[in-house]
């Protein structure tokens, strides 16, 4: 069986490609990075993979409002082959700066803001998850990193509904593992009924602010030298992968 | 016509809400009740109804974001949320001055372009500014201070309206355009003149005699007007040359002898090549008795001595197993970062990087210039290598610090506040690192009053390049004959004119505004995704350099030397606005570009690439092999040097140096009189919240330091989030290798014991590389000198003592240097709030960076106690080393000596350590190093949420007193906590070292601690010591 094709999307300040790509690879894909210019040059060329993945970065340095730049791009150029993408049997998943790219671009309701506490911030959370979408089949919760200055999920009352409704608030952050240790505030950003993830009407397009792509390897996670030293002394194996990895897999083995 | 488009959130802004509570905090609580950001785009193209409406279209986010287009051909749509008379009382306008980087500017300008398939034509550009409309009970006063707080006026204007002043005449179109006046004229100059006039011409530059108005007066600001006009000899002057009369004497000789005048590109080019800055004269002129000068005697001959002893190690079979290293070293000193052996298959590159006197005019513009500069050094090492982790560090005054400073005798040029420094370089390294995906994981701020004036920031890359490239080693590089010169990147504009040499010299009124710049972070990010991911590895360029400090200057008569000789046409070199004068052109230290070397059969393909990538890329010229330097503009000839020259031609300067006067230099603190105590608990949460200790997590959560998936241990470690002293980072997803990181630095030693300051801070950066797990047969280090007057005798002594502290540490630990850097001139001279003349110089500081590769990332050690039970070991002795301390500066006192350093005895613990911890026997480590023992003991408590006792009975050392044995600063000791499974094991393999059992921790939330006579001398909560640690920083 061919590995499923996967297009993770570059340049003009993306930056997460490479992991993401790496991350795809590990749960058996085939991930190929691809400058948005080059997509733009030769647009068929999409339809030639299983999924599409915008990774996180800092497109045009987030200059006129995070994603906006990049998505007016890909409107430009793109808009037609981008929506052909998401009406087939396909898969879309953007990650932080791509959340706010496909939420700008109109491929995912609501939009991202500026976190209540106006600063950029790197820091862990957990995400309870509950969906039915394909990126998430059998995960009730991770720990995932964010690091975000526009991360606050917003949308008007409406929307809200209509997306409860329709079960498309996949991620919310809760007082979980990490947040419990390290004594922080679930929701790092002030975002809407603690949104972290959401995703289309169908699940197959999946918007996420914290990195999973970040939390794929055991060594990624900020306690493991803890966890280690307790595996250790229970004689326990130490495991090389992180809960997270699943997501990948979950988008791969559709396909398979 | 000009039109401008306003969005506005229509859905609650958080930056409203944070900016109400800012203004709040300047002019009296309660005062501010209100404030609405507006972002403004000041277009300045031809558009139709149709254009300006879709072109708002593309700026506002439809969901949170209305907008407002201003034409006098339109009626104007009030914005929502502003409107009415009753919801605003001032308007503040924010907007940058002519001709400073404007990145909002330029990303708008693309997105217009691409949206209306449009291209703007020359001179046609779009402007951002923020608008803050405020409501509250304000007077005109309190409206100037909010002003004055939002904007810098080296780069920055603020327009202030009333509510009736806007409703007369609201803001319409600000077109910050640069309007040269200056004349392109090369000018000859005569240097037959006296020495009183050619001291002149190299103190405050070249006449501009025939000109009005200077070019940089017109394009950047106002205020230079000014600064000019403060000093006579400054009127119609270009700016610092830095060149001291015996290097002008030898221009002129030179000239004399070809027989012409020389040109002011010439004078300049000469000024930016020989320049401190860029040569390190003071490193490499002979001093005293050592005629090879600091850095051949003292940094390179450690490095070659090093590197002998470990290849004749590896060869005669010691070394061939990993733990003993060999010769890593791969590219040292030669190139724009220092490269050692990561793998097989890769190379890590680092070097640290200053960038003090910007920062200290434009904190923000001077830390992201220094980091995405810092980044270009990497990108600039062998055929380019691929940034992977950044490193920061600011020594800094603390932010309360009140003292007014001017840097004119009028008090019209203040310098800016303690906070407003720290915050602004603060952002500009989050700005820098976070927008160009570079995970920044190591960094550090210290503090202390003699920054107040001159702070330094510290900006570091590492980087990751495969050793062969087309079968070719990747840090082998070389312009040939006929390469095309190319630059790439960024365009030239009179940013950062003289730079170099106002490096070069100390702050004072007449340093020049132009010198201060702001980085673009994307325009970087495309050129180097472009460069060390696909250009480099299709083999399609010889060399590589970055374009810094001097410019094309440097950077090409750098790379000349490997053909030796270029030809350059200035006239071809993309420019941000017309009227550039060609010394202008080839000076400009403006960001993002670097220089090539093209062969002419690549440089389609070259060109196609960056084209596809939006990278700018323009052949200036060729290389040439005739030995000389050649510059054109049209078709005159503007320089014409031999490269010999060039390089060599600088005379060299007998240093003198000579121990401070008897009784040694003023000291910081009187020695004796620490009042003995009972209990320590007081002390020691005191302690813990000094400036030098206390978390710093506010700032380390701005950086984002786990993207590119390689974070191991954090910077932030534990459940209580302590700031690790070290770091690990796997930089090759799929290696299990680690690189670790650590950094140290004594400042607070240098005044009283340079020699062992020096050594403090080696041992400190390889014993933090150790504790976290790190081979201390594979750390290399790196060394940057913040030194201040160095026309002083005796800080030339202190210099000469700690560069004679590195050889002989670095020898006897076997850790080489591989790069480094010296930043000589940290003195401000200018006026105290009475007018008063004063001058600040830095303490001297040493920053030491160790770097290094593990085998197995998976087996470092983080620094947080693990387990209740478990046993806390201390390494190494206790001595009575208390002199410049954390604890002697808190409490006003010293006592006993400086730390010294064995390093024959912590380089056998160092390895004994490190052979434990690949065995899995060591549960957590810290090194204990500033505020001594109880302060590494409560961070690894801290960070574990775990309680312990501890007994000072077994400590060992020759220490006498509790407060000796708590906040003593003895070098070569760690603190570790061990399974008691493990204990003996562990023991048996620390055998032959001074070790120690003090404790176990507990699951209480008490660290106590009794002395020899089993008294309790510490007993407090572990939730208080968090809480002094946390408070220092809460809430900025």
């Amino acid at each position: 069986m061919l590995k499923p094709k996967i297009l993770v999307l570059a340049g003009y300040g993306l930056n997460c490609e490479e992991e993401t790509a790496a991350a795809f690879e590990l749960a058996g894909g085939q991930a190929e990075i691809v400058h948005i210019n080059d997509l733009i040059a030769e647009k068929g060329k999409l339809m030639k993979y299983q999924i599409l993945a915008v990774p996180g970065g800092f497109s045009y340095g987030d200059d006129t409002g995070s994603g906006k730049a990049y998505a007016n791009k890909l409107k430009n150029h793109l808009k037609a082959a981008l929506y052909k993408f998401a009406e087939q049997d396909k898969l879309i998943a953007g990650i932080c700066n791509g959340f706010q790219i496909l939420t700008n671009f109109g491929l995912l309701p609501g939009a991202l803001t500026f976190n209540d506490f106006p600063r950029y911030t790197a820091r862990w959370t957990d995400v309870k998850i509950k969906s039915q979408s394909p990126w998430l089949k059998g995960i009730k919760a991770l720990s995932l990193p964010i690091a975000h200055g526009e991360g606050k999920f917003y949308a008007g009352t409406e929307t809200l509904a209509i997306m409860k409704k329709q079960c498309q608030i996949a991620g919310k952050y809760f007082k979980g593992e990490i947040s419990t240790a390290q004594n922080l505030k679930p929701n790092p950003n002030g975002s809407m009924q603690d949104i972290a993830m959401i995703t289309s009407q169908n699940g197959k397009i999946l918007g996420t602010m914290p990195h999973p792509e970040r939390a794929v390897f055991f060594t990624q996670h900020p306690h493991w030298p803890l966890m280690k030293e307790k595996m250790m002394r229970a004689r326990k194996p130490i495991p090389k992968f992180g809960p997270s990895l699943q997501i990948f897999k979950n988008a791969v083995n559709y396909f398979k | 016509m000009p039109f401008r488009i306003e969005t506005h959130y229509k859905v609650p802004d958080a930056r409203s809400v944070s900016r109400r509570g800012f203004f709040n905090s300047l002019v009296g609580q309660g005062k501010v009740s209100k404030v609405a950001i507006v972002d403004a785009y000041s277009v300045d193209a031809r558009m139709n109804h149709t254009q300006m409406q879709k072109a708002a279209e593309l700026l506002a986010n439809p969901i949170m974001e209305s907008y407002q287009i201003i034409h006098p051909t339109l009626t104007l749509r009030p914005l929502q949320g502003r409107e009415s008379k009753s919801n605003f009382d001032f308007a503040i306008e924010i907007s940058y001055l002519p001709g400073v980087t404007d990145n909002i500017s330029h990303t708008a300008k693309e997105t217009l372009e691409d949206g209306l398939r449009i291209k703007f034509k020359p001179g046609e550009s779009v402007y951002s500014s923020q608008v803050f409309f405020i409501s509250g009970k304000l007077s005109g006063t309190d409206a100037k201070k909010i002003a004055g707080a939002l904007h810098n006026p080296l780069i920055q204007k603020a327009v202030i309206k009333s509510f009736a002043d806007f409703h007369k005449a609201p803001f319409g179109p600000n077109l910050p355009k640069v309007r040269l006046t200056a004349s392109k004229k090369v000018l000859k100059i005569d240097l037959n003149v006296t020495d009183e006039e050619l001291e002149r011409l190299g103190k405050y530059g070249i006449p501009e005699a025939v000109i009005a108005r200077s070019a940089s007066d017109a394009a950047i600001s106002g205020r230079s007007k000014k600064i000019a006009s403060d000093a006579l000899a400054m009127t119609k002057r270009r700016g610092p040359l830095a060149l001291p009369l015996d290097y002008l004497h030898a221009i002129r000789d030179y000239f004399d002898k070809i027989k012409r005048k020389p040109t002011d590109v010439e004078i300049e080019t000469l000024a930016q090549t020989w320049s401190e800055h860029c040569k390190h004269t003071i490193f490499a002129d002979p001093m005293d008795n050592l005629k090879q000068g600091l850095y051949k005697t003292y940094i390179k001959a450690a490095t070659e001595a090093i590197r002998k002893q470990k290849a004749s190690a590896a060869k005669s079979g010691r070394g061939r197993s990993h733990s003993t290293g060999g010769d890593f070293c791969v590219s040292v000193f030669t190139d724009n970062a220092g490269g050692i052996v990561f793998d097989k298959n890769f190379l890590i590159t680092h070097k640290v990087e200053t960038h003090n006197t910007p920062s200290a005019l434009d904190p923000f513009g001077g830390a992201i210039t220094g980091i995405v500069g810092v980044n270009r050094d990497c990108l600039g090492f062998g055929l380019g290598a691929k940034p992977i982790i950044n490193t920061y560090g600011f020594c800094l005054a603390d932010p309360d610090d009140k003292t007014k400073l001017y840097r004119d005798k009028k008090l019209e040029q203040p310098m800016l506040s303690a906070r407003r420094i720290m915050d602004g370089v603060i952002s500009g390294i989050n700005a820098g690192g976070n927008q160009s995906g570079i995970p920044t994981n190591s960094g550090f701020m210290y503090f202390d009053s003699r920054y107040r004036a001159k702070p330094l920031v510290f900006a570091g890359t590492v980087g990751l390049i495969p050793r062969l490239i087309k079968g070719k080693p990747s840090h082998i590089k070389q312009a040939k004959k006929d390469d095309l010169i190319v630059m790439v990147g960024g365009r030239v504009g009179l940013d950062g004119i003289h730079g170099a040499t106002f490096a070069s010299e100390g702050l004072d009124a007449h340093s020049p505004a132009t010198a201060v710049q702001i980085g673009d972070p994307i325009t970087q990010k495309k050129l180097s995704d472009c460069l060390s991911k696909e250009a480099r590895d299709l083999g399609i360029y010889n060399s590589i350099t970055d374009c810094g400090a001097g410019g094309l200057s440097s950077a090409i008569g750098e790379m000349a030397g490997q053909s030796n000789g270029c030809l350059v046409e200035l006239d071809k070199v993309p420019v941000k606005y017309p009227g550039l004068a060609p010394w202008q052109i080839w000076i400009s230290e403006s960001q993002e570009r670097m220089v090539l070397a093209v062969p002419p059969k690549k440089w389609i393909n070259f060109q196609w690439l960056m084209k596809k990538r939006g990278v700018e890329a323009t052949a200036i010229g060729k290389f040439t092999a005739d030995g000389k330097c050649v510059v054109k503009f049209g078709k005159q000839t503007v320089l014409d040097l031999e490269m010999d020259f060039l390089h060599n031609g600088r005379p060299t300067k007998q240093q003198i140096s000579s121990p401070p006067f008897q009784g040694g230099v003023p000291r910081v603190h009187p020695r004796g009189g620490v009042v003995k105590k009972k209990n320590y608990s007081d002390q020691t949460l005191k302690l813990l919240s000094t400036l030098n200790i206390a978390s710093t997590d506010f700032l380390t959560t701005q950086y984002d330091h786990e993207v590119q998936g390689s974070s191991v241990l954090k910077p932030l470690q534990g459940k209580g989030r302590v700031n690790a002293d070290a770091t690990i980072t796997r930089p090759v997803l799929g290696s299990k290798k680690g690189v670790v990181l650590s950094q140290a630095l004594y400042p607070s030693y240098s005044e009283l014991d340079p020699y062992n300051m020096a050594a403090c801070a080696i041992d400190t950066a390889i014993r933090q590389a150790v504790a976290i797990g790190g081979n201390p047969d594979y750390l290399a280090l790196l060394d940057n000198f913040c030194w201040c007057s160095p026309e002083d005798p005796s800080r030339l002594w202190q210099l000469k003592e700690a560069a004679r502290a590195c050889f002989d540490y670095a020898v006897s630990f076997g850790t080489p240097f591989i790069s480094g850097k010296d930043s000589m001139y940290n003195d401000f001279k200018g006026f105290d709030k009475d007018a008063k003349p004063v001058k600040f110089s830095i303490p001297p500081t040493l920053l030491i960076s160790a770097i290094g590769v593990m085998d197995d990332a998976a087996k470092s050690v983080s620094l947080d106690a693990k387990l209740a039970g478990d046993v806390i070991y201390i390494l190494g002795e206790t001595k009575n080393e208390l002199d410049g301390s954390e604890f002697a500066g808190m409490i006003q006192h010293n006592d006993g000596k400086v730390p010294e350093v064995d390093a024959e005895k912590n380089s056998r613990l160092y390895k004994a350590l490190y052979n434990a911890i690949q065995k899995d026997l060591v549960a957590s480590a810290v090194s204990i190093g500033r505020g001594g023992l109880i302060t590494a003991l409560s961070k690894m408590l801290i960070a574990g949420a775990l309680g312990a006792e501890v007994s000072l009975l077994d400590l060992p050392g020759a220490w006498d007193e509790n407060y000796q044995a708590l906040f003593s600063e003895s070098q070569g000791r760690i603190l570790v906590s061990v399974d008691p499974k493990k204990a003996e094991a562990f023991e048996s393999a620390m055998a032959d070292n001074v070790i120690a059992k003090i404790g176990i921790v507990t699951k209480k939330d008490k660290l106590i601690i009794t002395d020899k006579d089993n008294k309790k001398i510490v007993d407090l909560r572990i939730k208080e010591a968090t809480k002094a640690y946390k408070s220092t920083f809460k809430g900025y």
